[in-house]
């Protein structure tokens, strides 16, 4: 009988469109049955050449562009490169400059991970309830950032030198109120989710990343961290004045979703504390440096890291003394976590690779650039 | 046996709407011939529950009460455009879906696809042929009831699983597979659920179930929890509801079976899967909740309003499950099936057997005792489902819930070796 039944197995195309990918990315699997035996990403749907434009435009022209590499967290990829050509350049921050600074890209880390974790559950089947108790959520940040700037999702926020304006005056007492209540969404998230018996055996032991596997590939930030290792550039390469800041760095227990959930929660907590501690100790004077609308920085090149929501983020300019940059480059952290998609998920089911998939937490517009 | 009249025979008692059916019936039985009043009278009754229920419920408790309670769990309006608070919106997506192209795709099988929307379709109209609503307001009474109803609720998994064929996309084929290897398990703990009813109700009809809850006053779902949270997880999973819906998956394999559905064949089997969820709401109301009966209180509400708000709040729980859980994967499903489920199930028909036995020969069919059976059954159902539970290896307390901090940045962490 089992002579005449013949099983092979198939490629299963998850993407380009689909509900789970996060925006046009396709992972080809090829299954036998529901396992998954092996995947390969294809990618490059959303490539519009940003590290070409970059040279055609000035420094500062440049800095919209970096919004649109990873539009969840626009904020810190503004720092990003700002910090590379002050680097590049050599010119300094006011404090106040660095303390906006530091604020801003808490609250773009709290949006961003608010997305992870809605986007996240989503994934694991969870219809759409936890995802729109985040997005209520987001929604109070992006509100701040249209406060400040204008803007909710590409800020275009800061600048060489510092950010563009000044906070406005009511911007501190909201954030206050803000900082006051987001604690208890986190602990409403982690009621709905974190002892949940169909969350835990979706999450706990699928796609996990030993240690090892997670240096070898060069992985960072909440992907780093879920598999236990205390990497964190806010301290290991303190910038914007970070080291001033009493914070802890939240790490995972075995590297699978399940701990990279856990630490996405337990940096939004962080953020809030950081948060708290910046509005207290936000010091006056002038919000920015003032850098020629021209600016052509020395010859050299320069390399400048933050920690973003999705792990380091890094900006390499390099400068021939014209008023544009000659080489750009951007590290993005969802790519580069990427590349361990395939050793996570090769081995599971379809359903699990999804959970792997949200659990990596991608933005296209950044791994396409 | 007699059933017990509440209400009068007086056409304007609205107690019992069989007043006012049973004079059309007997006019089609006095003046037309015998063959074709047998037909004309079944639907007649079928027309009038899928008028002044189903479809009402299906509309207004099914996409508009659904859609409205998920909206304010989500923290959302939900549809409040159309209409006042939204209420046409219901009909607004009908009229939408009726607009819309019915595809289908070029590969696929033409005749296997147009064909399960409507075999998936027919049961659902059936189901409600056994339901009792009143004394009186059932369109077949037969004393196989429950027999009949789990037959028929097991057709739509063959259209299902045609939809999916049919379709020659992967993402259905990958739906009906997990819908045909869900529904097979997930029977079994239902029907052995359902057979300690039968046995201590001493029915197979449901109007029999019926009434011996209006007799001895009790409901069975108190006597027999566990065999009231073992329907309430074998039917959301065979209707897809969502702790168990993988065969819809929507953020896995884009909508399963219906991927390749389009227009108001998706709108069949859409309105058609709250069809199904109304009548394992109905059923569950019947067999578990006392059906039209509350406790003497029937004599003064209409019996059928009754049945109609148990089943709508017994709906209500798959709302919440749908707006709150996570999706089980097609493996822990069929384990909790098979490794939790079956052995919980047998056991509670140990427990009900024993205390039927006991109830008829040593208790002499005493009210109090089932009153004393309920207390013991209650307690039983948390000691097996934890003894059960602990014996799979379940340890709630093993799971770390927060992620360890430590204060600087280094190299890896071994897991009790943070440095606070």
């Amino acid at each position: 009988m089992t002579d005449t039944i013949k099983s092979e197995p198939f490629v299963l195309n998850i993407g380009p469109q689909h509900p789970s990918t996060h925006g046009v990315f396709r992972i080809k699997a090829t299954v036998d049955g529901e396992k998954v035996i092996d995947a390969e990403m294809v990618m490059g749907y959303l490539h519009r050449s940003m590290e070409k434009l970059a040279e055609e435009r000035t420094y500062i022209q440049n800095i919209p562009f970096t919004d649109r590499t990873d539009y969840l967290s626009s904020m810190s990829n503004n720092l990003g490169y700002c910090l590379a050509v002050e680097k590049l350049a050599g010119i300094d921050v006011p404090d106040r400059g660095n303390a906006i600074r530091v604020i801003m890209a808490e609250f773009q880390r709290l949006a961003s991970h608010c997305m992870a974790v809605g986007a996240f559950t989503n994934d694991t089947g969870a219809w759409q309830t936890p995802v729109m108790w985040c997005f209520r959520e987001r929604e109070k940040i992006l509100d701040l950032f249209e406060m400040t700037c204008g803007a909710r999702l590409t800020c275009n926020y800061m600048r060489i030198g510092g950010v563009a304006f000044d906070l406005p005056a009511s911007f501190v007492p909201a954030a206050r109120k803000l900082v006051q209540t987001l604690p208890g969404f986190i602990d409403e998230m982690e009621s709905l989710l974190v002892a949940n018996e169909i969350f835990i055996v979706r999450t706990r032991g699928v796609g996990v990343l030993t240690p090892e596997m997670a240096t070898n590939a060069s992985l960072s930030g909440p992907m780093l961290r879920g598999s236990g290792i205390a990497w964190d550039l806010r301290k290991a390469d303190s910038y914007c004045g970070y080291d001033k800041y009493d914070f802890e760095i939240p790490i995972g227990y075995r590297g699978d979703s399940y701990d990279r959930f856990l630490v996405r929660l337990e940096e939004m907590r962080q953020s809030v504390k950081i948060i708290k501690q910046a509005l207290d100790g936000l010091p006056g004077g002038p919000h920015s440096t003032q850098v020629p609308l021209a600016l052509r920085p020395p010859k050299g090149e320069a390399y400048a890291r933050v920690e973003g929501p999705r792990g380091e983020l890094g900006y390499y300019v390099v400068s021939d003394e014209g008023p544009s940059p000659h080489r750009f480059h951007i590290r993005p952290p969802s790519f580069i976590n990427l590349s361990a998609l395939k050793e996570m998920t090769v081995g599971g089911s379809v359903a699990d690779a999804i959970v792997v998939l949200g659990s990596i937490d991608i933005v296209v517009g950044e791994i396409d650039r | 046996m007699a059933l017990p009249m509440l209400a009068t025979d007086n056409w304007y008692d609205i107690r019992d709407l069989a007043n006012l059916t049973n004079p059309l019936l007997d006019f089609v039985g006095d003046n037309i011939s015998s063959e074709l009043a047998y037909i004309l009278g079944p639907l007649i009754g079928f027309i009038a529950s899928f008028l002044i229920f189903v479809l009402p419920s299906q509309l207004y408790v099914g996409v508009y009460g659904e859609r409205k309670l998920i909206g304010r769990i989500q923290s959302r309006l939900g549809p409040n455009r159309v209409g006042p608070f939204g209420l046409i919106q219901p009909i607004a997506d009908a009229i939408k879906l009726m607009q819309k192209e019915a595809l289908t795709p070029k590969l696929g099988d033409p005749i296997i696809m147009n064909l399960a929307p409507i075999i998936f379709v027919a049961p659902a109209v059936l189901l409600f042929a056994v339901i009792p609503f009143g004394p009186n307001m059932i369109v077949a009474n037969v004393n196989v009831g429950l027999l009949y109803f789990l037959a028929v609720s097991s057709l739509p998994v063959l259209a299902a699983f045609m939809a999916g064929w049919g379709s020659n996309n992967k993402y259905s084929l990958f739906g009906a597979m997990r819908i045909v290897a869900m529904s097979i398990s997930y029977e079994v703990p239902l029907v052995l659920a359902l057979l300690g009813v039968a046995l201590f109700t001493d029915s197979l009809s449901l109007q029999g179930m019926v009434l011996w809850q209006k007799e001895w006053d009790i409901w069975v779902g108190f006597l027999m929890p566990i065999a009231f949270v073992i329907y309430f997880i074998c039917v959301s999973a065979e209707l897809n509801r969502t702790p168990t819906d993988i065969a819809e998956a929507e953020s896995e394999i884009v909508a399963g079976y219906l991927t390749e559905y389009s227009g108001m064949k998706w709108g069949l089997f859409y309105g058609m899967d709250i069809g199904y969820a109304l009548a394992a709401s109905a059923f569950a109301a019947t067999v578990f909740l006392g059906g039209w009966s509350m406790f003497g209180l029937d004599k003064f509400i209409p019996p059928w309003l009754l049945l109609v708000v148990k089943t709508h709040l017994f709906y209500m729980l798959f709302i919440w499950t749908r707006g709150t859980l996570p999706r089980l994967r097609i493996d822990q499903l069929m384990a909790f099936a098979w490794k939790f489920m079956l052995p919980v199930a047998l056991a509670n028909l140990l427990l009900v057997a024993t205390e039927r036995m006991l109830w008829v020969d040593a208790f002499d069919s005493k009210q109090a005792m089932l009153y004393v059976f309920m207390i013991v059954n209650i307690a039983a159902a948390v000691g097996i489902v934890y003894v059960w539970a602990r014996f799979l290896g379940y340890d709630p307390d093993s799971q770390p819930t927060k992620a360890r901090l430590v204060k600087e940045a280094g190299g890896y962490v071994p897991v009790g070796r943070e440095v606070r």
